[in-house]
């Protein structure tokens, strides 16, 4: 048993957190935000060349460094203490893992310029009617000749505005709800008929609406079996899950520390207003839930190679300790900053921002708490 | 990151399972079966059975009983026992007055008191809080002034309460705090007494709690004549030894594998009892969301309980993420024996303490006795230093506040 970091993985952190601290300011971080790209391509590449972490998690014979899921981790944890916006998650985790598990045509190579900071990936899954349903799926990819040809409408498409590729969902077959008939296509996003209407959120990030009108593609598109690409994508995204508790671990820290810092400061009454009995508690209640957090995170990561099943219930019970650290924490952080707290110039406002966003990312709570009774209680029955 | 277990900790593991399954006392078991009130002959059977086997006392030092097990056998072994249902050993004089003796007593004082408590053979219970003084520990007003016997020798005359005794009425001794300097700030006026409960002046008064069981007393210390020679450390630096006490308290206060198995208990229960649409009870939405949510947060703690381990087995000690453990412990604790209670439904009612046991089962089985469990575990936030308590410590000793 051991939840030690390896000498690797802490140089890995250390340098990460010394690059941030000297080019992801909080002021830095702004003004990116605030260019009509709202990202910084240099850092980018940066990440690839300067301290290869997008090739950490990835295996050494495709350019990686042979790093796993703890790397990630490590990777996504420094990531929210800074609120980095480059898509990380939506290129190495989800990109690299539809990559490495579906091994399609090409795989090597495109994970070799993930490598090196040259292919950016975004993740077309979610559809307004289907919530947070995998399998609710009203884009269609009909086979037309070798290939495939898609049509639908994708949602809040995170990172597509920086991506040159896409991963999208579609049925090959089945009802709308049916969790037969997904597959899964990589789809080039310059391709004809890929319409795009791209915007912020609110944490900082770029996202598109995307139409996809006839988009015509080859059969080296399909990335896993053909109708059967569901268990595929629920792998994914229960991976894109333990790195996402990772980055809310980071952003919850900085939540609760800048809250201890800031109540030490604050003056009313002729003391700190730490030395208030109901915020000191307030603030342990917030210790708790973070500390809670940080363990659900470490079991998320233990489990994600465990079989289907006990992984899908690890992580949806992840999920909802994470969704309620980041709701409660987030809150208390903003009430005990006061006034302060609502200003838009203040970092603790887009930190709890960002843990609002997570709160939702990949399943709310209520749909993490459902699934994991269904695993927990259907199951045994 | 890994929770593998080494080779070696799974054969110890198949060893405590074996060790317990062949030895551990079948009357003892019917009687935990039939929610009996256990004797001090009970608990002390699976204790001396325990000695003899050299695993009474797995965290003392080597030389005085200590197993020299690792954190992580420490862990499976309290798993095993919980998987089992065995009783626990009592706390009191193995896990509490033990590394006082060991840490802070003198040679004589170890030989005199440890066997004693490593082998069943004396029963002791703890003299800390006094009506006066519950959570501001230290204003303790029991008296102790050093006098000279008719024989010559030195002696303590001990006058004063104290209360919430735990199983007083079978303590053979009990470790008390006292003052014996009231003209200084009150910690540095403590000290740390061993009193034999068969003294002239020591009454035992019992108190009966609200689920009617009779767990703790009133201790009333009248002219109690107490030897110099049964103070453990110097006069007036018993705050010392109750400090380290509590440090003591921590480990295992969390009770994951306890609540682990009164879990799966739970869901055994509500397998069985019916909801309101004639289904198993856990298939009812409200019901079983709440099963999942005690789920969740205990897996929770039991990683946390995990990385203090872990912490503890490097070296490097318990980090910050311990102190959360009794307190989201004992939270766990008391929401079990919530749902436990709202699951048994009209059985939760029937008041069978005095009933005589042959008088005929009332209600499943598995409802008896779980109302009393519920108002009985709401001592568990109170006791070992309250839960507001312990976070006063957090704020303090962790954010630094």
């Amino acid at each position: 048993m051991d939840f030690s970091f390896t000498q690797e993985q802490s140089m890995l952190r250390d340098s990460l957190a010394s690059y941030l601290a000297d080019h992801y300011s909080f002021e830095k971080r702004r003004a990116a935000m605030a260019t009509a790209d709202g990202w910084r391509p240099a850092v980018w590449k940066a990440f690839a060349e300067d301290l290869g972490i997008l090739g950490a998690a990835f295996p050494e014979d495709v350019g990686g460094l042979g790093g796993g899921a703890v790397e990630t981790l490590v990777v996504m944890e420094e990531f929210g203490k800074a609120l980095v916006v480059e898509p990380y998650l939506e290129t190495v985790v989800i990109g690299g893992a539809f990559l490495r598990h579906g091994a399609p045509a090409g795989a090597a190579d495109l994970i070799g310029q993930i490598v090196e900071g040259k292919a950016i990936l975004a993740f077309a899954h979610a559809e307004a009617q289907g919530r947070y349903a995998l399998n609710d799926l009203k884009t269609t990819a009909r086979r037309q000749g070798a290939g495939f040809v898609l049509n639908g409408r994708k949602a809040v498409v995170v990172g597509a505005p920086w991506a040159n590729h896409l991963i999208v969902t579609a049925r090959t077959g089945g009802a709308q709800r049916d969790a037969d008939g997904v597959s899964v296509f990589l789809v080039d996003k310059a391709a004809k008929g890929v319409v795009s209407r791209d915007y912020p959120t609110v944490d900082g990030r770029r996202a598109s609406e995307i139409l996809f009108e006839d988009v015509a593609v080859g059969a080296e598109a399909l990335i896993g079996p053909e109708g059967g690409g569901l268990p595929l994508i629920e792998q994914v995204v229960d991976e894109a899950i333990a790195a996402l508790c990772a980055e809310a671990c980071g952003v919850l820290r900085r939540l609760h520390e800048g809250t201890v810092e800031y109540t030490r400061q604050r003056k009313q009454f002729g003391q700190p207003i730490s030395a208030f009995q109901v915020l000191q508690h307030r603030m342990v209640d917030m210790f708790m839930q973070l500390e809670q957090a940080v363990s659900m995170t470490y079991m998320a990561h233990i489990k994600l190679g465990d079989a289907p099943a006990e992984r899908a219930k690890a992580i949806s019970a992840a999920k909802v300790q994470i969704g309620r650290a980041c709701r409660f924490v987030g809150q208390n952080a903003i009430q005990l900053h006061g006034g302060m707290g609502m200003t838009d110039e203040m970092a603790i406002g887009h930190y709890f921002k960002r843990a609002t966003m997570i709160e939702g990312q990949f399943g709310s709570v209520d749909h993490h708490l459902a699934r994991y009774e269904a695993l927990s209680f259907d199951a045994a029955a | 990151m890994d929770l593998d277990f080494s080779p070696e900790d799974n054969a110890f593991r198949d060893e405590a399972r074996g060790f317990i399954a062949a030895s551990y006392p079948p009357a003892l078991r019917a009687k935990q079966a039939r929610e009996e009130q256990l004797t001090k002959e009970d608990y002390f059977s699976w204790h001396r059975i325990l000695a003899a086997k050299g695993w009474a006392a797995p965290s003392w030092p080597k030389e005085w009983g200590g197993t020299g097990w690792t954190p992580t056998q420490k862990y499976i072994w309290s798993e095993e026992q919980a998987k089992a249902d065995t009783i626990p050993i009592l706390p009191f004089g193995v896990a509490m007055l033990a590394p006082v003796i060991y840490t802070f007593g003198t040679e004589e004082q170890k030989a005199r008191f440890l066997p004693g408590i490593r082998d069943g053979e004396v029963w002791w219970c703890q003299g800390y809080s006094e009506p006066g003084a519950g959570s501001d520990l230290a204003s303790l007003t029991t008296r102790a002034e050093r006098i000279s016997g008719d024989d010559g020798k030195e002696y303590y005359l001990v006058n004063g309460q104290k209360t919430w005794t735990t199983l007083a009425q079978h303590a053979d001794w009990g470790f008390f705090l006292v003052k014996t300097d009231p003209n200084v700030k009150p910690q540095a006026g403590i000290s740390f007494l061993l009193i034999d409960m068969k003294s002239p002046g020591v009454t035992v008064r019992p108190i009966i709690t609200l689920e009617g069981g009779h767990e703790v007393n009133d201790v009333f210390l009248d002219n109690v004549k107490v030897p110099v020679e049964n103070r453990i450390f110097h006069e007036n630096q018993g705050w010392t030894c109750a400090k380290a006490l509590l440090q003591h308290e921590r480990s295992g206060i969390a009770g994951v594998a306890r609540s682990k198995r009164g879990l799966e208990r739970l869901r055994e229960m509500a397998t069985t009892e019916r909801g309101d649409d004639g289904r198993p009870l856990l298939g009812d939405g409200f019901f079983r969301r709440k099963v999942a949510d005690l789920e969740i947060d205990l897996t929770a703690l039991e990683y946390t309980e995990l990385r203090t381990l872990a912490g503890e087995s490097s070296g490097k000690g318990p980090g910050p993420e311990s102190s959360i453990l009794k307190i989201k412990g004992t939270e766990i604790q008391q929401r079990l024996t919530e749902l436990v209670l709202e699951a048994a439904g009209h059985y939760g009612a029937p008041y069978l303490r005095d009933m005589p046991h042959n008088a005929g089962a009332i209600g499943p089985d598995y409802a008896h006795g779980v109302a009393g469990d519920y108002f009985n575990t709401r001592k568990t936030s109170i006791y070992g230093g309250s839960n507001e308590i312990q976070r006063n410590i957090i704020a303090k000793l962790v954010l630094g506040l």
